[in-house]
């Protein structure tokens, strides 16, 4: 009843409108030819002044808006990169609200400077080559300082990693991420397969290679401040994206294609805490690819600690072959013993070997 | 003027019998031939245009609906049940892969069956032989294949929209793997294949549509209409049906390979992929290669959709500031230009896929190298405003609206074409505003000025001003209070793409502006409906059109009031000068139309100009023309 009110209603507006159309039309009929002789209706000047009264408050309200709104729409910067990025957003911020305002003024007001007028002419004015060699060269020169300094902050941040950078790696599918940690033992990531990967070893993790005993599992993301970090980003099923954005981070999750991502961060969680002035701050990781039903809610975890915390952690992390001791077996027998003791299965090399296996 | 005229078609019809003997002359039609089936490149134009506002409207309506998600999270939407059924949720609530199904089917549609086939396909058909004076296209079988392609492609996308597991979902770029594997995403199975057959006819549809419009611009100009004579749409629809013959098969490609990954177990894009439960024996494929095809055609596209929007403002806003366009060899040079450059920028979609990041540094140059003919195009527009004698009309208006746009969407684009900065802004709002600004609103509006302008050549009446004020005043506004506040959204980091943001504490904030955002969406959908009761109420019943509403030199507007097939009744006319004489000093009138020849304008003639009579005088064929003019 009340659906078929509001249709009724609807209608009946809708039936209004159009009588006020069609009067206003037999007015103007009846009105007769002045109009129709004249080059422009009167409403003319109602639209170039209406261009001048958009342009005043869309721009005061666009000043206005960006100035009182700052701190809800710029995040807080935690990465040595990301200072440098954003400078050269904001230096391209400046350059082009600088030219967009003049432009935007310059523009409406000739458009209700030059109105109609039927006594006046408007100038030929078919072209003049310096004023386009003007703004062909000037446009030009500024696009190139700032292709030159966005080259060679893209250059920097993507020039290889050091080699005492922090290796991490972090793996998306569908729809969670996971982080692998090279191990506290050898400090180094081991190999994987794709075809290896089943419920339980979800990294596919290739235990024939002794580098991968003592690699971790974590689903949270704990990084070291103020270290370098190379992110090693794998996908398993489509593409994925990841996102850190106090971090300034950004790569695809490609399956097949390794990437990877370095960068420093520059603040603890902690610090963050302090600074934003919100006891509950957390970094967080987003998926930005769309990865299917559950792209909104791919998030990990992030945990930014001074490094001696970090190392601490670290150690308290189980080794993934610890915890999933049955894979033992895919381990070649003459690298068993040392699978145990990285793995932290056997504390002492001297133990029998024996009697862990049979467990 | 306008008594000159009718004297001129007067004239015409005067020699009516004597060309009785032109085929196109008593081609009385049936009704299939007539709309259905017909050569006449007017009638496919308006078939193209009424295809192109029935999937704007469709295409609307599914942004409105995912703007509800994202603007009323806790909204209950029950009462869409009726149309979305299952896709509504038991809780009220939009389903997510619907959502990511709808948001595809916005982007598949508004770009390729609304800003290609319905801007390109309708003007493009619709002025180039009126514009150069031909009667018709090159080949009238393949404009009218051109279309029915189209018309298929459109059948079988629509039946996407109803089929269980919904259309694709993978996003516009449909990038693999997500779209090879059905069990990723409910959308990747059947939904994905009518996409693709689809889009392969589409593409067939678009080859037809630009060998014709190429070969009827080389081929088929008038007497007199050289390129440096041609008005500023042809050319720009020239160089748009160049970019989409060149462009449109590597999609074609992409789209097969596609296929053949998804249908007969090759391995194109795939590679080392464990999806439920099990490793997939796709081996060596690059998700990455599919990238850069699709974005060869991807980028090209966008000033597919772009340039014969900026040809149509061209011509509209010089007519209407009775002054020629500011800088016409540079506005040609400028869409050469962007018409190279958009083929060597591709990668600037990629940055951050993993590509080799020299690759990046070499993209980002090119990509802002092409900032400079963009603001050349930009600055010419302005210039030509200066010192005019600007007339309104809606046409006009909306010209503007596109400059505008063109200006706050193009300078976004200078963030994000540089790869240090774009590797924050990637995917996230800042991008959907830029392109939806830059690139759909700017097309969009090319696409409504060109309608408002020529509607009195199309249909032979005119469209009713004030509510085309009225229309542009809320659409104008409402599209900047859509896209405007997305960049803000987009700065604070917030994912496009995403069904809703409350999982994530970074981006718990602008709840307001999505409101925002949405009821201005809803609203701008509304101001549409303003333009549709125009646009049909018009076609019908609004006020005959006089032969050349907007006092413009172009060829188009020495047809009769309702040109038949054959386009003038007569001999075709000649042309003599190019298409921006308007406001020539010592001219009696605003403007000097393109058929006039210089030694009837001898008050207004520049020096080299009266140089050109005795070329004109030597051609014997002018003199009907002339004389025509005299009486």
């Amino acid at each position: 009843m009340m659906n078929l009110l509001i249709i009724l209603g609807v209608i009946l507006v809708l039936g209004i409108l159009y009588m006020i159309f069609r009067v206003g039309n037999l007015i103007r009929v009846a009105k007769g030819k002045q109009e129709a002789e004249a080059r422009v209706d009167s409403a003319n000047g109602t639209n170039a002044a209406l261009f001048v009264v958009f342009m005043v408050v869309s721009l005061v309200a666009f000043f206005w808006y960006s100035f009182a709104n700052f701190d809800n729409y710029t995040l807080p910067i935690a990465s040595e990169h990301g200072k440098k990025t954003d400078s050269l957003f904001w230096i391209t911020m400046a350059i082009t609200v600088i030219a967009f305002s003049i432009i935007s003024v310059i523009m409406f007001w000739f458009i209700f400077k030059y109105q109609y007028n039927k006594d006046r002419k408007a100038k030929y004015y078919p072209d003049n080559h310096y004023l386009e060699l003007a703004w062909t060269v000037i446009p030009a020169i500024v696009l190139a300082l700032l292709i030159f300094t966005g080259l060679r902050t893209w250059n920097e941040i993507t020039a290889p990693a050091s080699k005492e950078a922090e290796v991490i790696e972090i793996i998306a599918q569908q729809f969670a991420w996971t982080a692998r940690y090279p191990g506290v033992k050898d400090n180094e990531l081991g190999s994987y397969n794709y075809k290896l990967i089943d419920p339980v070893n979800e990294f596919g993790l290739d235990l024939t290679d002794k580098r991968s005993f003592d690699d971790f599992k974590s689903l949270e993301l704990h990084l070291p401040v103020g270290k370098e970090i190379l992110l090693k980003i794998r996908a398993k099923d489509v593409l994925h994206s990841v996102f850190l954005p106090h971090f300034r981070v950004k790569m695809d999750a490609v399956p097949g294609m390794p990437t990877q991502f370095k960068f420093t961060v520059t603040k603890t969680t902690e610090q963050m805490r302090t600074e934003t002035g919100n006891p509950n701050f957390n970094y967080e990781l987003a998926c930005t690819e769309i990865c299917g039903r559950g792209h909104f809610s791919m998030k990990m975890p992030v945990v930014v600690e001074d490094e001696a915390s970090y190392e601490a952690w670290k150690k308290t992390q189980e080794a993934w072959l610890k915890q999933n001791p049955d894979y033992l077996k895919q381990v070649p027998a003459a690298l068993k013993e040392a699978a145990m003791i990285q793995a932290g299965l056997e504390k002492d090399p001297g133990a029998t070997v024996a009697a862990a296996v049979q467990q | 003027m306008a008594t000159t005229d009718i004297h001129l078609h007067q004239h015409g019809n005067d020699h009516h019998d004597a060309h009785a003997h032109d085929e196109h002359e008593h081609h009385a039609g049936n009704f299939w031939t007539t709309y259905v089936f017909t050569q006449d490149h007017k009638m496919i134009g308006k078939q193209f245009l009424i295809t192109g506002i029935f999937w704007a409207l469709i295409g609307g309506t599914l942004s409105v609906i995912f703007r509800l998600q994202l603007g009323f999270p806790d909204m209950n939407l029950d009462w869409l049940k009726p149309i979305l059924g299952e896709w509504i949720t038991p809780e009220g609530k939009l389903d997510p892969e619907f959502y990511l199904a709808l948001v595809t089917m916005h982007g598949t549609i508004m770009v390729f069956f609304v800003l290609t086939a319905g801007l390109s396909g309708t003007f493009s058909n619709f002025l180039i032989p009126l514009q150069i004076g031909a009667r018709d296209m090159a080949s009238g079988f393949m404009n009218m294949l051109s279309y029915w392609f189209f018309f298929l492609a459109s059948v079988i996308m629509f039946i996407s929209l109803f089929i269980e597991t919904g259309p694709a979902g993978g996003g516009w770029t449909i990038y693999p793997p997500l779209s090879a594997l059905p069990q990723a995403i409910k959308g990747s199975g059947l939904g994905m294949t009518l996409w693709l057959v689809s889009m392969a006819l589409f593409i067939v549809s678009q080859l037809l549509g630009g060998v014709n419009y190429i070969t009827t611009i080389i081929n088929m100009r008038t007497r007199g209409m050289a390129f440096t004579k041609m008005p500023l749409t042809i050319w720009a629809f020239f160089f748009t049906a160049i970019i989409g013959l060149l462009s449109f098969p590597v999609l074609l490609s992409a789209a097969l390979l596609l296929i053949f990954d998804r249908s007969f177990g090759t391995s194109f894009y795939l590679s080392d992929i464990y999806i439920g439960g099990e490793a997939l024996a796709h081996d060596g494929g690059s998700p990455i290669l599919f990238q850069h095809l699709f974005w060869f055609l991807g980028h090209p596209e966008v000033y597919i959709v772009l340039l014969p929007a900026l040809g149509l403002s061209s011509e509209v806003i010089a007519t209407n500031s009775r002054k020629p366009i500011f800088g016409y060899k540079a506005m040609i040079g400028s869409m050469l230009f962007i018409a190279i450059l958009s083929f060597i920028v591709w990668a600037h979609h990629m940055f951050v896929t993993g590509m080799n990041p020299f690759l990046g540094s070499i993209f980002m140059l090119l990509t802002l190298i092409i900032a400079v003919p963009s603001a050349v195009k930009i600055f010419n527009y302005v210039t030509t405003l200066w010192k005019g004698n600007l007339r309104f009309t809606p046409g006009m208006l909306f010209s503007i609206g596109l400059v505008s746009f063109f200006l706050t969407g193009g300078i976004t684009g200078i963030f994000l074409g540089n790869s240090a900065i774009d590797i924050q802004l990637h995917d996230t709002y800042f991008v959907v505003a830029h392109f939806h600004l830059v690139m759909g609103s700017a097309a969009f509006f090319g696409m409504l000025a060109g309608i408002y302008h020529w509607f009195p050549k199309m249909f032979g009446r005119m469209m009713d001003d004030r509510l085309g004020y009225i229309h542009f005043w809320i659409t104008f506004v409402g599209v900047y209070m859509v896209f405007f506040p997305m960049h803000y959204i987009g700065v604070a980091g917030f994912p496009r793409r995403y069904y809703t943001w409350t999982n994530f504490e970074t981006f718990t904030k602008f709840a307001d502006l999505n409101m925002l955002v949405s009821t201005a969406a809803i609203l701008t959908l509304a101001a549409q409906f303003i333009f549709l009761f125009n646009f049909f109420y018009s076609m019908f019943r609004g006020r005959l059109a006089p032969l050349n509403p907007w006092y413009s030199n172009t060829l188009e507007w020495t047809t009769p009031r309702f040109p038949e097939h054959g386009n003038w009744p007569g001999e075709i006319p000649a042309v003599y000068r190019w298409p921006y004489d308007y406001s020539k000093p010592g001219a009696a009138d605003d403007y000097i139309p393109q058929t006039v020849p210089y030694s009837e304008t001898l008050e207004s003639n520049l020096p080299h100009e009266n140089e050109l009579i005795k070329l004109e005088t030597s051609n014997g064929g002018n003199a009907i023309v002339v004389d025509s003019h005299k009486g």
